[in-house]
């Protein structure tokens, strides 16, 4: 293949990595308000009064903004398509105030300093609550988050608005009691997992302003610009077809953006006041009144008989979603979904969940979208089940796991009643490959470097999905110029990961034209087919099967004006990329040439191919992930020497992006897994909420990584190819606990593995 | 929101304390890095850049650094790295990116006294003083523990007497502050231990030091001197981390410490 | 206040507040490859060189830079394309938003280091952070590019 599989540069990036003005905050018009939130200083409180009146008078300022002034219907800031599993629980403000930093008041001013001091003189009088702090206690709490009566969910997700549960779900196959009766071996764990931030480089922004027909145009940093349109009109009350919103580039969303979290403010700015205003969030905002990972307690049973044959898998979650309901009940169920098929061996499994309301930050979509927690809690257990068989972790899973053509009943039904089989699994082949390359067999479990360190080695495995079976759709367009070159139309949005460029690389392979010969376009909701997003692992998968129709369907039409202009039929004649031609005889047409004759009087035509596409599966990409390790016996100080992810995501449409993503999922799980912290003030307030105190990996954190690909063949993708973006951050948190284990006996089961975790558990072992 | 509504370069040392004693609010400027973080409502700031304090000069016995010599020059200065075993260099080296340190200044760290500082740890296992423009010369030691009234730190000054040094410390995060750091010196058979980062203000750990000086370093004594270390500083809790770790990890790092020193 | 300083070896005359920071004065006048990343001085994007040494022009207060120079990406245009070039071959620039600071500081490091170890590139570099690429990438296009 010329294009695909190939290492082609990203068509963006030297224009981002020189500093071109090309993100959100560098387009903005200079005279817009700009726009500032009045935050609550508790975490459950009530409004009694507010007055603004000196706020308001004070000199710039343009509005001032309270509950009274908004409308009274709840929605939802989750990105997700209609109808959303997510419950509408909230108001662009409301007299109830649910978490430290929930918005009590908007301000409009001419400039920051202004609009900070209006901030000061609002005045606020609360009547502070008792809130819920700890999710295990949420369930029946005598505190009730939501007591509104005009909360409203689509479908039954297992709401229960009085006991703070968000959402409930089971996904049960199989006899559990029956499959442990058959356990010689059976670990019984529970594993807590942090609320990690996205802490993407470029914050949340947004700005807006009303266009020559008074329509709204919000331009956004957001990977959902559909959903946005959707969740705007909604909110405000107004038609969509009154919204227009405009992605740009994109300073790294990881799911963050995947929430339409600040669009709104600036938004009611400009309605009420006719004027462009901006709102950029600042670190602290970012960290503390946006969303999060979903913190977990995940409880893991897990037996095996006395071959190493795992019977039985029982999980029991519990996801804190924070004030708002956003994504809870499709984290916490992809939880069980993505993580349970892996061992499809077991004669039954189970995963029993709520999601609950608690008055902390809201949690919502992040890279791995739950299966980063499940695959923590399930793989450790598996690591631990394969220390009481007294078996080599690496040869239980080659015993268990799902493998090529194979299905699991956790993965359902096709439409014709027979079971979903993994078309593509190469999955065994990763676990040999990275043995190989981390030396397992000549390293595992550990060995002493010295005196005072020691190294250990650690594994998990790993899958995801490519899209949302039977709900993400994306449409494109490829339209052909009058000059001979190609304009490619996505609603997908590229959030720095090249999505873009690949998207472009197989329209250009199916074409046979070169890369320069296509433009990109994304996103503008007036202009772009639709497309739900860009989240769920799903644009290279779902958009890129929507870009070979689309480009198939423009290239019969070039064959079709092109035999046309040669006055042969169709079958005689074939494209090459650069002309149609004879295939019996000489007479060639240049592609140019048929451009300029369709758009003239002679063709009065425009050639435009279109295709769309929604998977009805959702095939899983996998890893295989090896940690090394080496401890600092005096001090449990952890150094990463070598992280080794082999990934099967089938066809690596561009090896260049595909290591990069992976090598950046890589480093966020290996983050999650031991520095970036989350601390809580005993009165609800996010402490962890700068750059200095919440720690993401720097570069000297990060020890050897070593990124292969083991590729399988995916039938259903574009050429062969499954997704990526996701399914690189779950393995380390598992793998570097094992790898801990190994080097010192520590069982880490709660996130972050820090130095004085390592320490003080080894300390409780000498006692013990 | 920090605010600034009066900013001033004053020409002269004298013109700088009248300013700076004119007001309560009014205050020096060092690299701002920290104190940008404040929500201090500053009446008249009072930057130092025109009064040629960024120096590190080499006198003979003594090194001089002017306070608002920047970290980073601290770093490169071959003085500094020749003298000391370089533990002054060794201690900032670690504290976030070269951005950052090329405009952290020495003066602003001193003068403000931070618990968490890796130089002023650096700096008290070595025989230091400070020049105040008010309050003249005085051992580091004595500022730390007292402070002073208002005043403008000139410089620190370096007595150069062949002190053998040695810097650890404990972060997580490379790029993180210290959980907790420690730097330990020998000059003939004067011993100075210094914990710092615990998480308040580094001290000398008096009695462990004399209890090395007055005894035979060994294993055993060594293993003492710990204890009387920790015993006689205080160590707390914040979120890098509990009492209890620092405690545990104050041992090994005293010992690797004095190890050091003895090669 | 007026300040006058050399931006990109142009003398600019800027209005700036006492209490404004580098970073806000330099987009407001147009310079805008300068980006605000924290607010704490820990992620090295909003870099660029005073009297060309690398500097946090979040933590420098815009009056101080009177009669300074000062460099951004904007300027250097050249030298940084130079460098883009091997990241964007190794597709180490993902979303971009950390680029120019980072690569202000790569370009600082070439001219302060003679042939930098890779433990030197690490530690001059460890300020700039990075959430898209996991940094193995970058420091692949940093040696390629220090080898020519």
């Amino acid at each position: 293949m010329k294009f695909v599989n190939q290492p082609i540069e990203k068509i963006d990036g030297m224009d981002v990595a020189t500093g071109k003005p090309v993100y959100t905050d560098d387009l903005v018009m200079t005279n817009a308000l700009i726009v500032k939130i009045l935050r609550s200083p508790h975490a459950f409180a009530e409004i009694k009064s507010i007055d603004v009146s000196r706020a308001e008078d004070l000199p710039g300022v343009e509005c001032v903004l309270t509950y009274k002034d908004v409308p009274n219907v709840r929605f939802t800031m989750a990105g997700q398509s209609y109808p959303e599993p997510s419950p509408y629980d909230r108001l662009i403000l409301d007299k109830i105030l649910r978490y430290v930093g929930d918005e009590v008041a908007i301000v409009a001013a001419v400039d920051e300093k202004t609009a900070n001091k209006a901030l000061k003189l609002i005045k606020v009088e609360y009547e502070v609550m008792e809130p819920v702090l700890d999710f295990e206690e949420a369930i029946g709490h005598s505190t009730v988050i939501h007591p509104e009566d005009n909360l409203h969910i689509n479908f039954d997700i297992g709401f229960n608005q009085h006991k703070n549960i968000a959402s409930s779900t089971i996904i049960e196959a199989g006899n559990i009691e029956e499959a442990f009766d058959e356990c010689t071996h059976i670990v019984e764990e529970t594993y807590y997992i942090q609320a990690q931030s996205h802490a993407m480089m470029e914050t949340y922004r947004a700005f807006s302003y009303l266009d020559l027909n008074e329509r709204l145009s919000v331009v956004s940093s957001t990977q959902i610009p559909f959903h946005v349109r959707r969740i705007l009109a909604r909110a405000l009350q107004i038609p969509a077809s009154k919204i227009r919103v405009i992605k740009p580039r994109i300073g790294g969303g990881f799911g963050g953006k995947q929430t339409a979290s600040v669009e709104v403010f600036p938004a009611i700015v400009t309605l009420k006041t006719g004027k462009p205003a901006k709102i950029i969030y600042d670190r602290k905002e970012s960290f503390s009144c946006t969303t999060s990972r979903h913190a977990m307690r995940i409880k893991v049973k897990l037996g095996a008989d006395r071959d190493g044959r795992i019977r039985g898998i029982d999980m029991e979650g519990l996801a804190d979603t924070g004030a708002y309901g956003e994504h809870a009940p499709t984290v916490f169920s992809v939880t069980g979904y993505k993580t349970l098929p892996l061992y499809n061996q077991a004669k039954a499994v189970r995963y029993r969940a709520h999601a609950v309301y608690t008055n902390k930050m809201t949690a919502g979509a992040f890279r791995g979208y739950g299966v980063t927690q499940g695959t923590f809690a399930l793989e450790c257990a598996i690591n631990q089940l394969a220390g009481k068989l007294n078996m080599d972790p690496a040869k239980l899973r080659e015993i268990n796991m799902i493998r090529e053509g194979e299905s699991s009943p956790v993965l359902g039904k096709k439409d014709d009643g027979t079971p979903i089989k993994m078309e593509s699994c190469a999955l065994d082949r990763c676990v040999k490959k990275g043995k190989a390359l981390i030396e397992w067999d000549r390293k595992f479990p550990s060995y002493e470097v010295s005196d005072t360190k020691v190294r250990g080695l650690g594994m998990a495995i790993t899958m995801q999905g490519s899209g949302i079976a039977k709900i993400d759709t994306a449409s494109t367009i490829i339209k052909l110029n009058d000059d001979g070159f190609f304009t490619l139309l996505l609603g997908s949005t590229d959030m720095g990961t090249g999505s873009d460029t690949i998207l472009a690389q197989m329209a250009a392979e199916v074409l046979e034209i070169p890369m320069d010969k296509i433009i990109v376009h994304a996103v503008d909701t007036d202009i772009s087919p639709f497309d739900t997003g860009s989240y769920a692992s799903s644009t290279t998968y779902v958009t890129g099967n929507a870009v070979i129709k689309a480009a198939e369907n423009i290239k019969e039409q070039i064959i079709e004006y092109g035999a046309r202009f040669l006055n042969q039929s169709m079958e005689a004649v074939e494209f090459d990329g650069g002309y149609v031609k004879e295939i019996d005889g000489s007479n060639r047409i240049s592609l140019d040439e048929i451009a300029q004759r369709v758009v003239s009087g002679e063709g009065k035509s425009q050639l435009i191919g279109h295709g769309s596409f929604g998977g009805d599966t959702s095939p899983a990409p996998f890893i295989a992930g090896f940690a090394e390790v080496e401890i600092d016996k005096e001090t449990g100080k952890i150094d990463l020497i070598d992280y080794v992810a082999v990934i099967d995501c089938g066809t690596v449409i561009n090896p260049n992006l595909a290591t990069i993503q992976a090598e950046g999922g890589l480093v966020q799980g290996i983050g999650m897994a031991m520095f970036e912290d989350v601390v809580y003030s005993s009165k609800g307030k996010l402490q962890t909420n700068t750059l200095m105190q919440y720690k993401i990996p720097c570069r000297k954190d990060i020890g050897k990584l070593t990124v292969e690909f083991e590729s399988s063949f995916e039938p259903s993708g574009p050429f062969g190819a499954k997704s990526i973006g996701e399914v690189v951050v779950n393995t380390p948190p598992a793998a570097i606990a094992h790898a801990v284990y190994n080097a010192v006996g520590v069982n880490a089961r709660n996130l972050p593995i820090t130095p004085e975790k390592v320490l003080m558990g080894m300390l409780e072992n000498k006692k013990s | 929101m920090f605010t600034i509504q009066h900013y001033v370069q004053p020409e002269t040392l004298e013109e700088a304390y009248q300013f700076l004693t004119a007001k309560r609010n009014n205050v020096i400027l060092g690299g701002c890095a920290f104190l940008k973080m404040s929500k201090k409502k500053i009446g008249t700031a009072i930057d130092l850049s025109k009064l040629q304090l960024d120096f590190i000069h080499d006198k003979g016995d003594v090194i001089e650094i002017g306070a608002m010599a920047t970290f980073r020059s601290l770093e490169v200065n071959p003085y500094l790295n020749q003298y000391f075993n370089g533990i002054i260099p060794k201690s900032i080296k670690s504290i976030l990116g070269v951005q950052f340190r090329n405009v952290v200044t020495i003066g602003g760290t001193v003068y403000s006294r931070y618990g968490f500082s890796d130089l002023i740890t650096a700096l008290l296992a070595l025989d230091v003083d400070i020049e105040l423009y008010h309050g003249g010369i005085m051992p580091l030691e004595t500022f730390l523990k007292n402070g002073s009234s208002k005043d403008i730190l000139v410089k620190v000054i370096l007595h150069k007497n062949n002190r053998i040094a040695s810097y650890q410390m404990m972060r997580n995060s490379v790029a993180d502050y210290p959980i907790l750091n420690v730097a330990v010196s020998k000059k003939g058979d004067d011993w100075k231990i210094v914990i710092g980062a615990r998480p308040r203000r580094a001290e000398i750990a008096v009695k462990a030091s004399e209890y090395l000086t007055n005894n035979e370093v060994n294993e055993t004594m060594i293993k003492q001197a710990t204890n009387i270390a920790m015993e006689e500083l205080d160590f707390g809790t914040n979120m890098r981390g509990q009492k209890t770790y620092r405690q545990a990890i104050a041992v090994p790092l005293v010992k690797r410490g004095i190890m050091e020193v003895l090669k | 206040m007026k300040i006058e300083a050399t931006i990109n070896n142009k003398k600019i005359q800027m209005e700036v507040a006492n209490d404004e920071f580098l970073v806000d004065a330099l987009r407001r006048y147009g310079y805008s490859s300068v980006k605000r990343g924290c607010d704490t001085g820990c992620c090295g994007l909003c870099t660029v060189w005073i009297n060309e040494r690398p500097t946090l022009s979040c933590s420098t207060l815009a009056p101080t830079v009177q009669g300074k120079q000062i460099t951004t990406i904007e300027g250097l245009q050249e030298e940084a394309k130079e460098f883009a070039s091997f990241l964007v071959k190794e597709g180490a620039e993902q979303c971009g938003f950390c680029s120019p600071g980072f690569v202000m500081t790569v370009l600082a490091m070439k001219r302060e280091l003679e042939k930098p170890t890779e433990e030197e590139i690490q530690h001059y570099l460890v300020g700039n952070l990075c959430r898209c690429t996991g940094y193995a990438g970058q420091l692949r296009a940093i040696k390629k590019y220090l080898e020519v």
